[in-house]
């Protein structure tokens, strides 16, 4: 049996009848006695009443224990309201009447029958017991206004209650509704609801015939009430109320008059403390939604493009610019196309803003999209949080009473159903809900709201990210965050991967730089990281699709197949990735360039400073290959002879530069932000380009001749992280050998060597990129010349 | 902190002026004007190179005793003007073109509006409320 959630007055009613019913207080009533008066007194037929007991399950136990007991009672009054007879229509049966019994049993009950009935008409008679006929709604409301007096002149607890009356003041409005509704068969309380659509759904007209989209609604579940409700003056929670009111004896009414009232009361306090409720959305409501969704967009993870969603909600007669506003607030990802969540945000305001509610600066938290993607189940658990958070306790709504208390009237009903909107039900009617209501305030968790506006974008890339993340998950790199973040943003103007690694784990991004740095033996990581950081260089004006990206991996991978790094790490070469991975913890250790000394840097960084920068970078990174080449090229460039580093320059003055500074540089850009470090590994570049043979301290001057060239050439290097990876990792693999000053010649020849074949690797790469080089400068020419001829004007 | 931002429309016509709340708001709308020529002015020396190389920012367009002018041009000719006053020196370069790209980032969000007919006013609640953020508080 599912939960069911009861009204206050329900509750009350159900807890007297129990306590009428149970006379040996036992706490469960035997399917005798009292029990089969009280149902006989329903005046339901018997198979009805069988089928009662049989949905309650008391016929399973034998017995009605108090939630069986309950469950009955609720099955009677759903079916004397003349909804078939279902479990589930227990819950999702809105605005449903208490269950009337001709009570011959005691007059206390009778009254209370009679009291709580809605349907009511005769003072003190509960023979108000007659099905509300379909014209209830008519007669209602002739006996309504009639007795509004009555209620007003009671208490001030009727004041709160006036509110309600007031819809009750515009019976000429609501005739005509109620007149629709005469056409749908069943209680006169599921009428009220319909009373709704009508109005509401001409403007929709179009998309759904008026009310009869209301009837197939209506039809479509257990009536669908709230649509109605909050479309339009809901006269039955008013009227539902009041009419509890005015029926009974004097004194039971007055009793029954505060509960009555107390209970719209409690609603109308509800409605106004929870300002944010009217934008919750229930089920109903958000059922409907979906389904006119599905009429613009037939799959529900679609999207509904902007200029349908205009014709769609330009329907709604609402100006122009409240719709532009709704959009605004209801689009989240700015993307100008409607997400079935967004729709149903978008839907909902239009809804409360025909109601006459104001729209809001910002979207409530209720209204915000679920951001599956990036927060997963946080913010499917938000949602009831962010339900209860949005309720702030006596805020009034900005206006409009008549209309509030009808749409907010409907949340009790209509909350009952859901067990997302639980606490609503429990609210519906006491102050007491009030409080519990705020402590099923989950903690909305702000901050996810926060972040909601930016991580959203990043959607696609965080699949993307994802996607980075899974193909590099045999990479052990653990990455820095914050110095790739920095430099991704660096590097990319508008790469979403950039935005999206300040927000996802920065390691995903960390990883493709770095994998692109170190797994250039992996050509498909490669590819895709090439491809990732070309778009991410934003200076490479070829971002997408550059006919490069194919022929590099190739270089890098026939790199890295052919020499250094299987040789350099000593490792299987096909393992190579391995060698990198083994390497950059080998490093980390040594990278301690105390024979780095600060001339490397060309910008008046002193040594220390550089040392610093080398020692602290391969700590704090010490997988990073690339800082772990700083540091080799610092040691190289600590090591080269002078003369060694001038004939290097010479050899390449600018070939080799450009490349090892390039590569490293980039790649020193790439895994890092701070520029002195890229100017270190430029440094160290040209430095390790020369063989490192005497450990002495580089000249400066080569290096920052070397600096300059690299400088300006570093622009173009952008795109070379991956050689640089490469280098990186070759020459990662080497440092640990020519480090110290003094070790054998054995070692720094075989470093000599190493070195050459990363030269004569890297200038093949280079006379490659400058290739292509050539013919994107060509395809840009002719481009340039088509954008020529095509411009009409040659200054616009 | 800007005293005056305008958004003008590719034929010259304001979509979005709004400035700090001042007697001379006038001078501040003239401002506007006369940069255009000068938006033009930039515009058509950089459009004999190649469109992708025209760099959005403009760049300080011409200063004044009391203040200076900024332009933002987007590859569909909207021209953002900004005009800032020439005492606040802590404004930087830098700064400059990052509420430029607000502004753009803005102008792209109303633009995603269908609601928003290309052409009209804008007058988007949350563009409104960015250029807030980015005019002197005048208290």
């Amino acid at each position: 049996m599912e939960g069911l959630t009861l009204s206050d007055a329900e509750q009350k009613y159900y807890s007297d009848l129990f306590s009428y019913c149970d006379i040996e207080s036992t706490k469960k009533v035997s399917a005798n006695g009292r029990v089969l008066e009280l149902f006989r007194a329903a005046q339901l037929p018997n198979d009805v009443v069988l089928q009662i007991m049989q949905l309650c399950g008391a016929k399973r136990l034998g017995y009605f224990g108090r939630s069986q007991f309950y469950i009955a009672l609720k099955l009677v009054a759903v079916a004397q309201s003349g909804f078939p007879l279902r479990v589930e229509s227990i819950n999702t049966v809105k605005d449903l009447p208490l269950p009337r019994f001709v009570a011959s049993k005691n007059e206390q009950e009778s009254r209370h029958a009679a009291s709580y009935s809605s349907d009511s008409e005769n003072q003190g008679s509960y023979s108000g017991v007659i099905p509300p006929p379909p014209g209830r709604g008519q007669v209602k409301k002739g006996s309504i206004s009639h007795d509004t007096v009555q209620p007003r002149t009671s208490a001030d607890q009727q004041e709160p209650a006036s509110p309600v009356v007031s819809p009750q003041q515009s019976p000429p409005a609501s005739p005509h509704t109620w007149r629709k509704h005469s056409r749908h068969p069943s209680g006169g309380n599921s009428e009220r609801p319909l009373a709704g659509p009508g109005p509401f759904w001409a403007p929709f007209g179009e998309a759904q015939s008026g009310s009869s989209a209301g009837d197939a609604v209506w039809s479509g579940h257990s009536p669908p009430p709230p649509q109605e409700n909050w479309v339009s003056f809901a006269d039955t929670p008013p009227t539902s109320t009041l009419l509890t009111m005015h029926p009974a004896s004097v004194q039971d009414q007055t009793t029954v008059r505060t509960v009555a009232s107390a209970t719209t009361a409690n609603e109308i306090r509800r409605q106004s403390s929870s300002y944010d409720d009217p934008w919750k959305i229930t089920d109903e409501q958000r059922q409907y939604y979906v389904n006119q969704f599905k009429t613009i967009q037939p799959d529900l993870n679609g999207f509904i493009p902007g200029s349908a969603a205009k014709e769609f909600f330009t329907k709604s007669k609402l100006p122009i610019l409240e719709l532009s506003h709704i959009w605004e607030l209801s689009d989240f990802d700015k993307d100008g196309a409607l997400t079935l969540d967004e729709f149903c945000a978008a839907f909902h305001l239009v809804v409360a803003r025909k109601n006459g509610y104001d729209l809001p600066e910002k979207l409530p938290e209720s209204l915000m999209p679920k951001l599956i993607d990036l927060e997963d189940s946080a913010d499917v658990g938000d949602q009831p949080g962010e339900v209860g958070y949005s309720g702030s306790p006596a805020e009034a709504p900005p206006s409009k009473s008549p209309s509030m208390p009808s749409l907010n009237q409907t949340w009790p009903e209509l909350n009952q159903s859901s067990e997302q909107w639980e606490t609503f039900s429990e609210r519906s009617s006491s102050s007491q809900t009030l409080t519990q209501f705020d402590s099923n305030i989950a903690p909305a968790d702000p901050d996810t709201a926060i972040v909601h506006p930016v991580p959203i974008r990043m959607t696609p890339s965080k699949i993307h990210m994802q996607e980075m993340e899974l193909k590099r998950t045999g990479s052990d790199h653990a990455n820095p965050t914050s110095p790739l973040l920095v430099k991704t943003s660096d590097l990319s103007e508008e790469n979403k991967i950039n935005s999206s690694v300040k927000f996802a784990s920065g390691n995903t991004v960390a990883d493709g730089y770095s994998s692109s740095d170190s797994f250039t033996s992996d050509p498909e990581q490669i590819g895709n990281n090439v491809t990732r950081q070309r778009s991410h260089s934003g200076t490479s004006p070829d971002n997408t699709a550059p006919p490069p990206p194919p022929p590099r991996p190739q270089p890098s991978h026939s790199r890295s197949s052919s020499l250094d790094m299987n040789r350099t790490f000593s490792v299987t070469t096909g393992q190579q990735q391995a060698g990198v991975v083994a390497q950059p913890p080998a490093v980390p250790p040594r990278p301690q360039p105390s024979q780095a000394p600060g001339p490397v840097v060309h910008r008046p960084v002193d040594a220390d400073g550089l040392i610093t920068h080398t020692s602290t970078s391969p700590q704090q990174i010490p997988e990073q290959p690339n800082f772990a080449d700083f540091s080799q090229f610092e040691v190289f460039a600590a090591s080269n002879v002078n003369e060694e580093q001038d004939d290097e320059a010479e050899k390449h003055p600018e070939v080799l530069p450009v490349e090892k500074a390039s590569d490293p540089a980039s790649s020193l850009r790439v895994a890092k932000t701070d520029s002195k470090m890229e100017e270190k590994t430029a440094a160290s570049a040209p430095a390790n380009v020369s063989k490192g043979t005497t450990p002495l301290a580089p000249p400066p001057k080569p290096v920052r001749r070397r600096l300059k060239s690299e400088d300006e050439l570093r622009p173009e290097v952008d795109e070379h992280t991956q050689k640089t990876g490469v280098l990186a990792a070759v020459l990662a693999s080497q440092p640990s050998i020519p480090r110290s000053v003094g070790k054998d010649k054995k070692a720094i020849q075989a470093s000599i060597r190493r070195n050459k074949e990363t030269n004569t690797v890297l200038a093949r790469l280079n006379s490659e990129l400058q290739q292509q080089l050539k013919d994107v400068l060509e395809e840009r020419i002719s481009l340039e010349v088509q954008l020529e001829q095509l411009r009409p004007f040659s200054h616009l | 902190m800007a005293v005056c931002v305008a958004v003008i429309a590719k034929e010259n016509y304001p979509l979005y002026i709004r400035s700090v709340p001042t007697e001379s708001e006038l001078k501040f709308h003239y401002m506007v004007h006369t940069s255009l020529d000068v938006v033009d002015e930039k515009i058509s020396a950089m459009g004999k190179a190649l469109v992708d190389q025209r760099e959005l920012y403009l760049g300080l367009l011409y200063p004044t005793e009391d203040y200076k002018v900024y332009g933002y041009v987007t590859n569909s000719k909207v021209k953002f003007v900004m005009v800032v006053d020439s005492s606040n020196t802590a404004l930087r370069d830098n700064e400059i073109r990052s509420m430029f790209r607000k502004l753009h980032n803005s102008y792209t969000d109303v633009m995603c509006n269908p609601f928003y007919n290309p052409g009209d006013r804008i007058q988007s609640r949350a563009f409104d409320s960015m250029v807030t953020s980015m005019m002197v508080q005048v208290c």
